[in-house]
């Protein structure tokens, strides 16, 4: 078990599902009920994780937990990094936001939000950031269509 | 097209607040802070809306000394927010009491556009989020990829990109640094800004046949080698530059008008810009001296020496002096690449991956076998996950890629650093007149075609 894993563990235990290296990046997935303990325990550990550099999500149709959502942490002394990793689940995707360990998260997760419909529990302001507020579907699902846009204008009349 | 109130109360809805309010019924919850901003006073029930006229007739109240809140909107279209970035501002007085940023204006779904090319394709599309900064975005998207396929790049290539990666933060900060005298009424500055900004541009249009959004990095290297005459070219600049700078320094630095616009405005401790995300000069200046290039070098940095320049004031005008500085310290690192420049390849000698040279083509029917391939259906990469990070000139460039080992993205995520820096917007400005939010939002630097991708 890795350095990252145990500061976890300690904090939280149970909370870390599975970790491994990949590319030379240290993965940690961790169960998403226990995902803001482990951030924090992350964030005032000795590894000093200070940084929250991205929140962001990938879907995967074919898995159970459809929703992966990855958190990059960066470490400001060391520049040393580590992913969380955490699946939301697929009917009605739900996670509890970071926002109290780090409020730089908001716009992140209201991206996240924007783009895969995955809510937030807890998080402060979660509306559309990047689509237009009143946009219907998650544009970044790979089940929502492409192509296809109605031409507004055309000269062929 | 009448349209009433969704509460039935049978009132006309400006179409703004109609759209603000769509989203929350269909998900059958409360308006959120933002959503509520944006709606405006449409958005209140009955009961409030009783509440509020209550209160402003209370504030109706014109004897000297009551102050009346005013809410003002400022953009999407403003000449001094650099871009479609929109504000909404409450204002006690003249001074700034909360601001809610609106943005989204500038979204073109290249994320998802990338899922729908292929890797090779996508590179295209990259170079076009960060529009002062295309090689920055490229670096972070080709390293990722490499990152994954596990190819090494030549060190030439490595040299070419740090050469051109320094080069255009020069450039990107000289928009910078022109737009933001401008605002500030220094309009002088701006010419001469650009006309410096223009020669990069010029060398950027040598190098890769397009002034701006150059998709000339490649997976494994770079499109091509430099041509002849560029080496001495960007030494005739670079030692033109330091003399410039020294002319845009005496302009500003010691300016009266400058420094009372700048010192002491939009102040914020380095721990909670961190807590932010804020990265890049904004976080310098505030005296943390993360730069991902010394603390975690990429493609070659740790060749060369340069210093991080720092400030502990965390105001406008020491975010401006770091970032002077950084244009200095961009010199220095320019000057090193373009004296050491290793010979050797461009792009690494991988035919699964890097399209073979043109001239085998004629000859070859493996090359040319590869080259349709290539082109046709694109290179796979295996299954994995990458994230790499550069410091771009406004910070931590981000990409995150996820492959599933076809030969296009299962998903392409960037990190741009506008987005995660514009957050600080809103604590930065509170408290302040609401002529310093430009002077504000001008040395965050933020580029909305980075924020909204």
């Amino acid at each position: 078990m890795s350095d990252v894993s145990a500061q976890i563990e300690a904090v939280t235990p149970g909370a870390v599902v599975a970790e491994f290296t990949h590319v030379g990046e240290l993965t940690v997935e961790v169960r998403r009920e226990r995902i803001v303990e482990a951030c924090r325990a992350l964030r005032d550990g000795p590894g000093q994780f200070a940084l929250l550099s991205d929140v962001t999500c990938a879907d995967f149709p074919d898995e159970p937990g459809r929703f992966r959502m990855a958190y990059h942490l960066a470490s400001i002394q060391t520049g040393s990094r580590v992913r969380l990793r955490a699946w939301a689940g697929a009917l009605e995707p739900e996670i509890e936001s970071v926002t109290s360990v780090w409020p730089g998260a908001n716009w992140m997760e209201r991206e996240v939000y924007d783009q895969f419909g995955v809510h937030f529990a807890g998080h402060p302001d979660l509306c559309r950031i990047l689509n237009p507020l009143d946009w219907s579907g998650h544009p970044l699902r790979r089940d929502y269509p492409i192509g296809g846009e109605e031409v507004q204008f055309t000269d062929a009349e | 097209m009448s349209t009433t109130d969704p509460r039935t109360e049978n009132f006309p809805l400006a179409a703004e607040s109609r759209e603000a309010m769509e989203g929350a019924l269909r998900e059958q919850r409360p308006l959120t802070p933002t959503e509520r901003v944006i709606a405006g006073v449409e958005a209140y029930t009955p009961e409030e809306a009783a509440e509020r006229t209550l209160a402003n007739e209370m504030l109706a109240d014109t004897r000297p000394g009551v102050r009346q809140p005013l809410l003002i909107n400022l953009g999407p279209n403003h000449p001094s927010t650099h871009g479609v970035l929109r504000l909404i501002v409450e204002l006690d007085g003249e001074v700034v009491k909360e601001v809610t940023p609106v943005i989204g204006y500038l979204h073109t779904g290249i994320e998802k556009q990338c899922e729908n090319k292929t890797w090779w394709q996508a590179i295209t599309l990259v170079t076009r989020m960060d529009y002062l900064a295309p090689f920055a975005n490229i670096t972070a998207y080709t390293m990722s990829v490499e990152k994954l396929l596990g190819i090494e790049v030549p060190s030439r290539a490595e040299w070419i990109r740090v050469l051109l990666g320094e080069m255009n933060r020069l450039a990107s900060h000289l928009v910078w640094l022109g737009t933001s005298g401008l605002e500030l009424g220094a309009m002088s500055v701006f010419f001469y800004c650009y006309r410096e900004r223009d020669q990069l541009l010029d060398l950027f249009e040598m190098v890769s046949g397009e002034r701006m959004n150059h998709r000339y990095f490649q997976v494994g290297g770079c499109a091509q080698d430099l041509p002849p005459g560029f080496i001495e070219r960007v030494r005739a600049f670079t030692d033109e530059m330091p003399k410039r700078i020294d002319e845009y320094e005496a302009l500003l630095t010691g300016n009266p008008i400058w420094k009372d616009r700048m010192k002491g405005i939009g102040v914020l401790p380095a721990g909670e810009l961190l807590a932010l995300g804020v990265t890049g000069p904004t976080l310098r200046a505030a005296g943390v001296p993360y730069d991902l290039r010394k603390v975690a070098p990429y493609s070659g940095y740790e060749h060369f020496e340069f210093d991080v320049p720092t400030a502990t004031e965390g105001d406008s005008f020491a975010r401006y002096l770091v970032r002077v500085q950084e244009m200095r310290e961009s010199l220095r690192i320019i000057r090193q690449v373009i004296d050491g420049m290793p010979e050797g390849r461009v792009i690494a000698d991988d035919r699964k991956v890097v399209l073979p040279p043109r001239e085998e083509l004629a000859y070859s029917m493996e090359a040319l076998i590869h080259h349709f391939k290539l082109v046709s259906e694109g290179f796979t990469v295996p299954a994995g996950e990458a994230y790499a990070p550069i410091e771009s000139p406004r910070g931590e460039m981000g990409c995150y890629v996820v492959s599933d080992g076809g030969p296009k993205p299962h998903r392409v995520h960037m990190r741009d650093p506008s987005f995660v820096n514009l957050q600080a917007t809103a604590p930065l400005c509170k408290g302040n007149y609401l002529a310093d939010l430009i002077a504000i939002v001008a040395t965050l630097d933020p580029v909305m075609g980075g924020v909204d991708r």
